[in-house]
């Protein structure tokens, strides 16, 4: 368990945050630019030092001002991957890999697991300059990573990195999180990182924390709306790859109430996958839709509503069994809402185009969470 | 003209001597106070910055009388240096080389200062989550980051020294082989009717160290700058 209760006033900002959160897997720290993501991990890091607190990782406590301890940061074997990639200018690539290794001994990773994991063999005797932003992040992950951290953590590490940058560095952390087995914190204000890395997700707001669980969890409360984005409404499900369908480049995922289509997946059957599915990507309809391209149609029922915007409304409804209820918001206009009388309880049938569900909105989770 | 005269060349070594020499014993001295300077904050640092800078404003000749009065044999540290370790500056070239660091220590503070406030004290922080500590950090970040400004303040810090005249003719006097170095000696020379000739090697020796050390620490520090930023 990873245990964080800390204040700290900075300048007119008032960090206040308690929560706990597993260590395993990935927990996400989520909110807007200024909401303190970057400071509680400074905390934890020994970078910043809290007015009055206490912060436990594992069974060692690395900060608490009652007692008056506060490791130095030297001393909490934490990892740290900077937004900025912080590599030493004047050591090689190989030099900053190795700038923390001693701290390991045995039982560390080593050098060449970790430069194979990366994909950094060609770069080890050049200087950090001459790298491009993709490079330096990879280096600066296994430098964090050869310290022998018991806890990785993320700042924003795909922030500075175009799109392209930034696909090509996830599944690198999804490897750290399924082979090496290392908890991480990971700062994000990105949706779709999330969906694809984390199973913990610290909802921020203003300096405290709004909520923490289970990234589906959050993504589909209502009172979390305002926080989980306007823009980004949308809900996460977990599925379960059931099949492919190599005739037409499709794969099944079935969910309890239901099966989606998506485009071919490279997993072997049997892998739990979460999807992200996006209010204004779902459509409903009142009756069982006929001679239309998508394939992926749900019954289910109108949960409840969102107080209208403009002229959009944000409905939750229900396309899961009895038992146990899948939440997916959609988004419509307040028009549609009105001819189709669409209030809570209404039977419905909800519409998910397969094309929408593209790379960034499927991630794959640890199989043994699946209920 | 293409050889020196055993006058010009004793002055000579002796100016390099006491360059040396003060830089060595200043450069970790004016470091420290560079490093207090540019990083911690405490009560009367303004005045500490003051005192550091004031051989910079006050006249030479103040500052060599201030030395006599401090660290001549009968000075307050001058005499308590003399008990206990039978060390003396007065009237020799330990005694010039000491004026000279006190004259040229400002400006290696300045230089390291300037330079250590330009090292991204977020790489400080990345080697310490790297489970280095203070001390390791500085030798292996900070200060090899820092090099060319501590380039820079040694070679300022030996350009003022050779070059120092006032402080050291008041503390130490003028004596030939101890502390005539090459500006005492030009001076000296430009006292003496019909020396002309003289006068002006010297001052032609003198051009030449002055834009040897400048230029060499030119080509230096560049070299340095660009290892350091690691586009070399």
């Amino acid at each position: 368990m990873i245990e964080i209760a800390i204040q700290k006033q900075l300048g007119q900002f008032a960090l206040d945050v308690d929560f706990a959160a597993p260590d395993t897997g990935i927990t996400a720290l989520y909110g807007r630019s200024g909401v303190g993501k970057t400071s509680i991990v400074n905390a934890l890091a020994g970078l910043l030092r809290p007015d009055r607190g206490r912060i436990v990782v594992g069974d060692e406590v690395l900060f608490d001002s009652a007692r008056r301890i506060d490791l130095p940061p030297e001393r909490r074997r934490l990892g740290y991957v900077f937004q900025e990639g912080r590599l030493f200018p004047h050591y090689s690539v190989r030099g900053n890999l190795l700038y923390g290794a001693k701290r390991g001994g045995q039982g560390g990773p080593n050098l060449d697991t970790i430069v194979a994991i990366l994909g950094i063999e060609n770069l080890l005797d050049r200087r950090p300059a001459s790298l491009s932003g993709g490079e330096k992040q990879r280096v600066a992950i296994g430098r964090a990573l050869l310290a022998s951290p018991r806890l990785l953590l993320m700042d924003e590490p795909l922030a500075s990195l175009d799109a392209a940058r930034k696909g090509e560095l996830m599944p690198f952390i999804e490897r750290l999180r399924d082979e090496l087995k290392l908890p991480i914190f990971y700062v994000t204000h990105e949706m779709n990182e999330i969906v694809r890395l984390s199973d913990q997700l610290v909802l921020l707001q203003d300096g405290k924390v709004a909520a923490v669980g289970p990234v589906e969890e959050l993504s589909s409360r209502f009172d979390l709306l305002p926080l989980t984005g306007r823009h980004e409404v949308g809900s996460v499900i977990r599925t379960t790859l059931r099949g492919h369908d190599t005739s037409f480049g499709l794969s099944e995922l079935s969910f309890p109430g239901g099966r989606l289509r998506v485009a071919r997946l490279h997993a072997t059957l049997g892998t739990a996958i979460r999807v992200r599915i996006q209010a204004r990507d779902v459509v409903l309809a009142t009756a069982k839709p006929e001679h239309l391209s998508i394939r992926n149609a749900f019954a289910g029922k109108v949960v409840d509503l969102a107080p209208p915007r403009g002229p959009v409304v944000d409905l939750r409804v229900d396309i899961g069994t009895e038992a146990q209820p899948v939440l997916l918001w959609a988004r419509i206009t307040l028009r549609a809402c009105q001819d189709l009388q669409l209030v809570p309880g209404k039977p419905i049938f909800a519409l998910v185009k397969t094309v929408s569900l593209d790379r960034h909105s499927l991630g794959r989770y640890e199989a043994d969470e699946v209920d | 003209m293409l050889t020196l005269t055993p006058l010009e060349i004793e002055a000579l070594l002796l100016s390099l001597r006491i360059g040396i020499v003060s830089v060595i014993f200043s450069l970790p001295f004016a470091l420290a106070v560079a490093w207090l300077l540019a990083r911690r904050d405490f009560p009367g640092k303004s005045l500490i910055d003051g005192i550091v800078h004031l051989p910079l404003v006050l006249p030479p000749v103040a500052v060599g009388f201030t030395l006599l009065v401090l660290f001549g044999r009968n000075g307050v540290i001058g005499a308590f240096l003399y008990d206990w370790f039978g060390l003396t500056f007065a009237f020799n070239w330990k005694g010039a080389a000491l004026a000279s660091g006190v004259v040229a220590f400002p400006l290696m503070v300045r230089a390291m200062r300037l330079s250590l406030e330009l090292v991204d004290r977020k790489l400080e922080a990345a080697a310490r989550s790297l489970g280095a500590n203070r001390l390791r950090s500085a030798l292996t970040i900070t200060i090899p980051l820092m090099s060319p400004g501590i380039l820079t303040a040694a070679i300022l810090g030996f350009a003022r020294s050779v070059g120092e005249f006032g402080a050291t003719i008041t503390f130490v006097s003028n004596i030939p082989g101890q502390t005539r170095t090459l500006p005492i000696a030009l001076y000296v020379l430009t006292q003496v009717p019909g020396s002309d000739a003289a006068t002006w090697r010297l001052a032609i020796l003198s051009v030449l160290i002055a834009l040897a050390a400048l230029i060499g620490s030119e080509l230096i520090a560049k070299r340095l700058s660009a290892r350091v930023r690691g586009t070399e």
